[in-house]
């Protein structure tokens, strides 16, 4: 062999072991295709649907659970959370965008997949993947003041509001 | 520097937002005397019973601005989601009362929320007299 075609091959082996180790880290750094939601972001979404409760990455639902979210602001779970209307839209198409059913990562796919056809759910903490999941945490545990309720994520998932809901990472405060 | 000057008073003037307690408060006026000929000022001590007074909600649950906020203004509050709230008196929080936009959003949610109807410009009026005179 030439001496630029061992050069070569060199290049080209460190090159494709590099690329190599790189798409295998990028399993929990959540990137494309990997375990956990890769971040997103948008002033907007991030202003206005953080303010009452924790930032909900958009993985977490599919787009027409988005929808109904956004369609029904004026009673949001309770509350009246409404929007002007620019605003309302531009967050329900990055919603929209970046919900579920358009996520190549495994959380979202199995949280949608756990979702019937015909099942439009407006609760993550109702879809079976969620059920699933958390069926080792007892009600009282949701309900401890350090935690409020199965919506506050970030209680126990510090990376939540990233879209990290790594295993490795819970910690379930007293 | 005077280009630069210039451009800053256009970035300021783009901002219209940008307000302090006292501009919202003469705003409110404006529409309060348009709401009601009656009108006679604002009142820190009306503003404080509005904010501790309980209703009873057609849920069945008691409500009141202190529910969230607490019943110190100058205390941090927490939502039903068990987010914090920052302090409503600007005396310890002086973004409070300095975005119009915002001001008006918060009260359009609230009031519906404790209140189920929309607040009055006297009641926004009057609740934010007795925030700014909080010490």
């Amino acid at each position: 062999m030439k001496r630029w075609m061992q050069f070569l091959v060199l290049i080209t082996s460190i090159t494709s072991a590099g690329a190599l180790l790189a798409s295998g880290g990028m399993g929990d750094n959540g990137e494309s295709g990997g375990s956990q939601m890769p971040p997103v972001t948008n002033a907007k979404w991030k202003a206005e649907c953080s303010s009452c409760h924790m930032l909900y990455h958009p993985g977490l639902l599919p787009e027409r659970s988005w929808n109904k979210v956004m369609s029904g602001l004026d009673n949001h779970f309770g509350e009246n959370a409404s929007l002007d209307a620019a605003t309302r839209d531009e967050i329900t198409k990055f919603l929209a965008l970046n919900s579920a059913d358009k996520q190549d990562n495994r959380r979202s796919s199995r949280i949608n997949q756990s979702i019937s056809a015909n099942a439009t759910p407006l609760r993550i903490s109702e879809t079976r993947y969620f059920l699933s999941k958390h069926d080792e945490v007892s009600a009282s545990t949701f309900k401890r003041k350090s935690i409020g309720s199965a919506s506050n994520c970030i209680a126990c998932h510090k990376g939540a509001e990233k879209g990290n809901f790594s295993e490795s990472q819970v910690r379930i405060p007293r | 520097m005077r280009k630069s000057l210039i451009l800053l008073g256009l970035l300021y003037s783009i901002n219209g937002f940008a307000a302090t307690p006292q501009e919202l408060l003469k705003q409110y006026e404006v529409q309060a005397k348009q709401e009601s000929p009656a009108f006679s000022g604002f009142s820190a001590d009306r503003g404080a019973s509005f904010f501790r007074t309980e209703r009873m909600h057609s849920d069945g649950k008691k409500v009141s601005c202190s529910t969230c906020h607490t019943a110190d203004p100058r205390n941090q509050g927490k939502t039903r989601a068990n987010k914090v709230i920052e302090p409503m008196a600007p005396i310890v929080n002086q973004q409070r009362f300095t975005d119009a936009a915002k001001v008006e959003k918060w009260f359009g949610r609230n009031c519906k929320d404790v209140l189920e109807r929309a607040c009055t410009a006297q009641e926004k009026g009057d609740y934010i007299q007795y925030l700014v005179n909080v010490k």
